[in-house]
């Protein structure tokens, strides 16, 4: 198993952040991975965006230029990387915000409106991108939801531990 | 075994450091390695250390051949045009014999150039940009782990060889995560014991021994070259003891590719996807930049009909492929410079046209 994704929206909504947790889960299943963000005079507001490679064997280029697995979370990153994924791949919108149509016909596109369902399910719209993450992992397998609770006990910790139930509950919140 | 982490390199380069027994990091801000100095900022004084933004580069070096020369560890951090200006330094520590461990994390150039990857610092490095005869000892690491390993080791060299040790990484490394495993950490020599581990460190002589004075200056000629001739042995056992590299596949290889660095990982993809079409390509990838692993290249057989340079560059690297290989074999460039990356699948492209046309 090899999958390559690619991660991109707005700086401040969490697009680094979801590319890290994949990662994290990826390593407590003792996979393979790396995560490379994008790095320049980047801004809240501007352009952010991640890639994340999970395979069983050692990983060779942490860059790619095609993907399995491509998340627009705002409309501008659909439109300039739907060409990115592979035919057959599976492709995640933020629907909340995305006006755009894809004109991709070949991917199996999978619409997630997570800002109301962070808003309406789990009151508070912060966890919009883990409603993402939720639908990524349910919906392609890549890491197993269950390895989740090892990521928010080892990254959520201190102060911060007090955020992990909504964190742990907005991963659900999509779908049925 | 330890306990693996997701570490960004630039963090993990810094947590190796402070577990190598560095307690002294003099830096200034450059993109892409300023997790390195933010990290020194926040926990090297939780272990006792010392960490001063200085106000330039130049600086930041020269505090670096202060504190290295009255014996502790020390780590300094840049970007291609930031190691440009502590050229002056690393010429100074090749000088006094004094050692340091510095990162490269580079990027494009010449000039301010691009904070994108990039690997045109190669002759840098390897050659010095400093004046005088000396070597900077330079390791490429391929991977976050690696470079965590390779900066343990860089210690160790550069104090047995009392002379400044480089390595070359690159801005992928510096910004990526990977899994990593940090070695446990090695405890600093205690002050007292400095003068018995370290006899050349300026520690202050309390008129109970010779004085100890690190000094470039030699205005009598024939005595600076005999101090040239004296030290100049541990760069030639340097060359039979530390060049180092790993060979993939060369083993009826049509093509080898030869990298360094991240690009090594590209060259290896490339490979793969040469391979899937029928075209055998193995990969020679560079571990230590200066001493050059001329004996790599003698394991090449007589399958290899072309070697590719897959470099950041313009072809510097190639330039010392050409000199091992000494005229057997036809080696071209593939390269992207400026921060511009090389993809696997136009490398491959551009490998078999080069192949074609042989």
């Amino acid at each position: 198993m090899s999958k390559k994704i690619f991660i991109a929206g707005f700086g401040g909504q969490g697009v680094l952040l979801i590319g890290q947790m994949l990662a994290y889960a990826a390593m407590y299943q003792d996979k393979e991975v790396s995560w490379m963000p994008s790095y320049g005079p980047e801004m809240r507001g501007g352009t952010a965006n991640c890639t994340v490679c999970i395979s069983d064997t050692p990983i060779a280029s942490p860059l790619v230029t095609s993907c399995d697995v491509l998340i627009a979370m705002n409309g501008p990153s659909l439109v300039k990387y739907e060409n990115m994924l592979v035919p057959g791949g599976d492709l995640f919108i933020n629907s909340s915000i995305v006006q755009e149509p894809t004109t991709r016909t070949d991917v199996n596109v999978h619409y997630v409106d997570c800002i109301e369902l962070a808003e309406q399910k789990i009151g508070n719209a912060k966890t919009a991108n883990m409603v993402m993450l939720g639908a990524i992992i349910r919906q392609t397998g890549v890491v197993e939801l269950n390895v989740m609770d090892k990521v928010f006990e080892k990254t959520m910790t201190g102060g911060k531990a007090k955020l992990i139930p909504a964190n742990r509950e907005a991963l659900s919140a999509w779908g049925k | 075994m330890a306990e693996k982490k997701l570490m960004k390199g630039n963090e993990a380069f810094a947590t190796a450091a402070i577990n190598a027994g560095c307690r002294f990091y003099f830096g200034y801000p450059i993109t892409p390695q300023n997790e390195v100095p933010e990290f020194m900022s926040r926990e090297l004084p939780k272990c006792g250390g010392a960490f001063i933004q200085a106000e330039s580069e130049l600086a930041a070096v020269n505090m670096a051949y202060g504190a290295a020369s009255s014996g502790g560890k020390v780590l300094i951090t840049s970007s291609s045009p930031g190691i440009a200006l502590m050229q002056e330094g690393f010429s100074f520590f090749a000088s006094t014999q004094t050692p340091v461990v510095a990162i490269n994390v580079s990027r494009g150039g010449p000039g301010v150039g691009s904070i994108q990857p990039g690997q045109a610092d190669y002759e840098q490095v390897t050659r010095g940009g400093g004046n005088g005869d000396y070597h900077t000892i330079v390791f490429a690491p391929a991977s976050v782990q690696e470079a965590v390993d390779m900066i343990g080791k860089a210690f160790e060299v550069a104090e047995e060889y009392r002379n400044p040790v480089i390595i070359c990484a690159d801005g992928i490394l510096g910004q990526m995560m990977e899994p990593v495993v940090i070695p446990p950490a090695i405890p600093p020599v205690p002050e007292e014991d400095l003068p018995k581990i370290r006899p050349w460190a300026i520690t202050g002589h309390k008129n109970k021994r010779e004085k100890n004075s690190h000094n470039s200056v030699w205005l009598q000629q024939e005595k600076l070259e005999d101090y040239i001739n004296s030290y100049w042995p541990k760069y030639d056992k340097a060359e039979r003891e530390l060049a180092d590299w790993e060979s993939t596949d060369l083993d009826g290889a049509e093509v080898v590719f030869v990298a360094y660095g991240s690009t090594a990982r590209v060259a290896l993809e490339a490979a793969e996807i040469l391979k899937k079409e029928g075209i055998k390509a193995g990969l020679i990838r560079l571990k230590t930049l200066w001493p050059f692993p001329k004996e790599a290249f003698k394991e090449i057989g007589p399958s290899t009909k072309h070697v590719v340079c897959t470099e950041l560059s313009m072809g510097q690297m190639m330039k010392d492929v050409e000199c091992a290989l000494q005229g057997k074999l036809p080696v071209s460039l593939v390269n992207r410079v400026g921060g511009m990356l090389l993809d696997p699948i136009d490398a491959a492209e551009r490998t078999k046209k080069i192949l074609e046309v042989k």
